[in-house]
């Protein structure tokens, strides 16, 4: 019997002394975590994306809680939540969140397998990254989308897929939540995350090829040639000319579609907007007048 | 018999065109000249449209330390200097030369008598070096990493020995034999170059065993040369490989990267380069043309060209017989190692060392499947990695771990692609992954 007792008395004492240092240890070395943390990760989406930026919700959290303490919550945003998360964000904070356009992830680039003809075969891995190791991908194209489907691994959401009719990556614009994941993945830059625009409507350059017209001509049927045309027919100095290449500045851009209409080839387009009545047949005429465009160009 | 201890493999050696003598390939109509025939910097063209160019004149300079010029192989007018699609299947600025003629700069001494080291005593390293780089010399293996840098060893190292890598490994490819037997005696001198220029008195050349003529007659003639010793090597793939090379001849080991082949005392040149060290050397003869091996199954005649550099491929297939009809790859290079071509019009430069010419039933790859972990790509790596293990790290984009199993070490040999039962394609995501991990510790390290 004495043998028990010894042995309860013996490991109750080891556990008191041990309760104690724990408990003297955990009031010693407590790391006090802001609240507010705790609060604000709540509210996010807890997708852990990290297309704020951030690694994960809770960094995103910690990041918004010390803006705040600095003054303001400028530059700070959950693409996932977007607006309606960062109110309830800043509610907690008690700040004033700064208005953001919604963005989505646009593809520039129109090379379908019907627009730009397959010039290689390729039958290595599916992987864009893995493709470009071998040269220009199956197309002639150097900038365009190699259609590997890398964006669409990248993408958490579910918002990407590959159309095997184009060979092109499609952007679900319900489902995409403009993290970043893509834009980040993509080893050509192709994707670009554009605001949404008013009713969804936006004017878009699809093509990223900045080699000279009569080279960027040759290898895509719906590649832009940098003949500048869609500039001069901008009256809001909404368009740029770079390295032979468009680029539409969606602040500027007042949708006006005068430059889908410039477009000798089509590059432009306009998407979400009703179909128009009137010149339906517009881009045919337009697309048989190329050679001769691109002379001039 | 010496070769190399980890891994390895043995394909079908292929090399049709061995018994084909050496033969001139004709001009062409116009030559293109890329500017990014070496590692480094890109060379800067040193001339305009309109300009009137003779066979070794400078048409771009060296860019820095690690570049080297480019000269004109043809005699004719600049074009003009826009992009081609050269072989690495990118478009890159290069200088085009209508050709007129065959006009060549009088500096270049084209008798064909020898000149050895003993009739030029006046030769110091230094001028040896300066003469390489002013040249244009590049690895000619394939690597095209300028010659002169690694003539120049870094400070705080000594080289030991020259090793001239006489092995050509990848199957298919004769350029190297043939030049061997063809030209003996040049390489040899070229030889004692290197060795002087590097400071050291033992050379060794390594040639598989599967040339005995060119072993036999390269030991006959090396007796007239002190310190040569010509070391005959097991057939293995890859012997032509720097570090198994040097592993097979002298039994070290070149430790993981960032070390170099100079740390355990070895400069190692390609027997074609150091063929072009004594044409530069001897006969102030720019590096403008090479030995390149046409070949293929289908190919009616196989050959070895000496053809000038800028020489559209399509123009040496011409002059093979024409392309086969059931062609399905063109490949720049061996097969195991080279590069498909994107186009036939991308032309001939510094480290062009075969075309082969692939049936549309060879070049198809198998369905992969899925592994079954019977460990051949282990056993089958000269550099002892785990190629199954970084294949799928760098497809799952781990690139950590593929960095903690030493995937920067690769040499992209194939080897493991080439034994997988599974036919996985575990050099694509190899590579990748190793470019990849590369860029972030280049990234890491400039931090």
């Amino acid at each position: 019997m004495n043998v028990i007792w010894i042995a309860v008395i013996i490991l109750g004492a080891v556990g008191l002394v041990s309760a104690i240092m724990l408990y003297a240890a955990s009031k010693k070395f407590a790391v006090k975590e802001d609240e507010r943390i705790g609060q604000v990760a709540e509210v996010l989406p807890q997708a852990n994306c990290g297309g704020c930026g951030y690694p994960g919700c809770s960094g995103f959290a910690a990041a918004c809680v010390k803006a705040a303490d600095g003054g303001s919550l400028e530059g700070k945003l959950c693409p996932v939540g977007g607006q309606a998360v960062m109110e309830k964000v800043a509610g907690i904070l008690g700040m004033a969140v700064a208005a953001s356009e919604p963005k989505v992830a646009v593809v520039r680039c129109n090379g379908t397998c019907a627009n730009r003809p397959r010039v290689v075969d390729y039958d290595g891995v599916r992987s864009c990254r893995v493709q470009l190791l071998s040269g220009t991908g199956e197309t002639a194209c150097a900038f365009g989308c190699l259609g590997g489907g890398d964006c669409v691994a990248a993408c958490q959401f579910g918002a990407l897929s590959i159309n095997p009719e184009t060979g092109l990556p499609e952007v679900d614009e319900e489902r995409c939540t403009a993290c970043g994941a893509c834009v980040k993945t993509c080893p050509r830059r192709v994707i670009e995350l554009r605001p949404k625009g008013p009713k969804n409507r936006r004017m878009v350059v699809l093509c990223v090829n900045r080699d000279k017209g009569a080279v960027a001509n040759k290898v895509c049927k719906a590649s832009c040639i940098g003949c500048g045309k869609c500039v001069k027919a901008c009256a809001f100095e909404a368009i740029t000319l770079n390295n032979n290449l468009a680029y539409i500045d969606p602040e500027k851009c007042k949708m006006c579609r005068k430059c889908e209409e410039a477009c000798p080839k089509g590059a432009i387009h306009a998407v979400n907007f009703p179909p128009r009545k009137p010149k339906a047949e517009k881009p045919a005429t337009a697309a048989t007048g190329v050679p001769a465009e691109t002379k001039e160009a | 018999m010496k070769t190399f201890k980890i891994g390895g493999v043995h394909p079908s050696e292929n090399k049709f065109s061995a018994n084909a003598p050496i033969r001139k390939a004709g001009l062409p109509k116009q030559a293109v000249f890329s500017l990014y025939q070496h590692i480094g910097a890109p060379a800067k063209p040193v001339v305009a449209k309109g300009d009137v160019v003779k066979v070794g004149t400078v048409l771009a300079e060296a860019d820095g330390f690690v570049s080297v010029p480019v000269h004109s192989s043809v005699s004719g007018k600049v074009n003009k200097i826009d992009a081609v699609v050269d072989a690495s299947g990118y478009r890159r600025p290069a200088i085009f030369v209508d050709v007129e003629g065959d006009d060549w700069e009088e500096s270049i001494d084209r008798t064909p008598d020898l000149v050895t080291l003993a009739q030029r005593p006046d030769l110091t390293a230094e001028e040896i070096v300066k003469r390489v780089k002013a040249c244009g010399i590049v690895g000619m293996g394939g690597a095209t990493f300028p010659c002169h840098v690694k003539l120049t060893p870094p400070k705080g190292t000594k080289a030991e020995c020259v090793i001239i890598n006489a092995v050509e490994c990848e199957p298919y490819l004769t350029a190297d034999h043939r030049l061997m037997l063809e030209k003996p005696d040049e390489i040899l001198v070229g030889v004692t170059l290197i060795m002087k220029a590097v400071g050291v008195d033992k050379g060794y050349i390594g040639i598989e065993n599967n040339k005995p003529d060119a072993i036999a007659l390269l030991t006959e003639k090396a007796k007239a040369y002190p310190g040569i010793e010509v070391v005959p090597l097991r057939v293995k793939y890859p012997q032509g490989g720097e570090k198994q090379l040097i592993a097979a001849i002298t039994g070290r080991e070149v430790p993981a990267p960032p070390a170099l082949p100079i740390h355990v005392g070895a400069v190692v040149q390609n027997v074609g380069t150091t063929f072009a060290i004594y044409e530069a050397v001897m006969k102030s003869k720019p590096l403008f043309e090479r030995v390149i091996t046409v070949t293929g199954k289908d190919v009616k005649t196989p050959s070895n060209f000496l053809a000038r550099i800028g020489t559209p491929m399509a123009q040496l297939i011409e002059e093979c017989g024409g392309l086969p009809e059931a062609t399905g790859k063109v490949i720049g290079g061996g097969p195991m190692m080279g590069k498909a071509l994107m186009n036939l019009d991308v032309p001939v430069c510094k480290g062009s060392s075969g075309l082969l010419l692939m049936t549309e039933k060879e070049s198809r790859r198998g369905e992969p499947q899925p592994c079954i972990r019977c460990g051949k790509c282990v056993g089958a790596c000269p550099m002892g990695l785990e190629p199954y293990l970084l294949a799928t790290a760098s497809a799952l984009r781990k690139w950590d771990l593929a960095e903690e199993h030493d995937i920067t070490s690769c040499i992209e040999c194939g080897s493991c692609q080439y034994t997988c039962p599974s036919m996985r394609p575990m050099l694509d995501n190899i590579r990748m992954g190793k470019t990849t991990v590369m860029a972030l510790v280049r990234a890491r390290n400039a931090k």
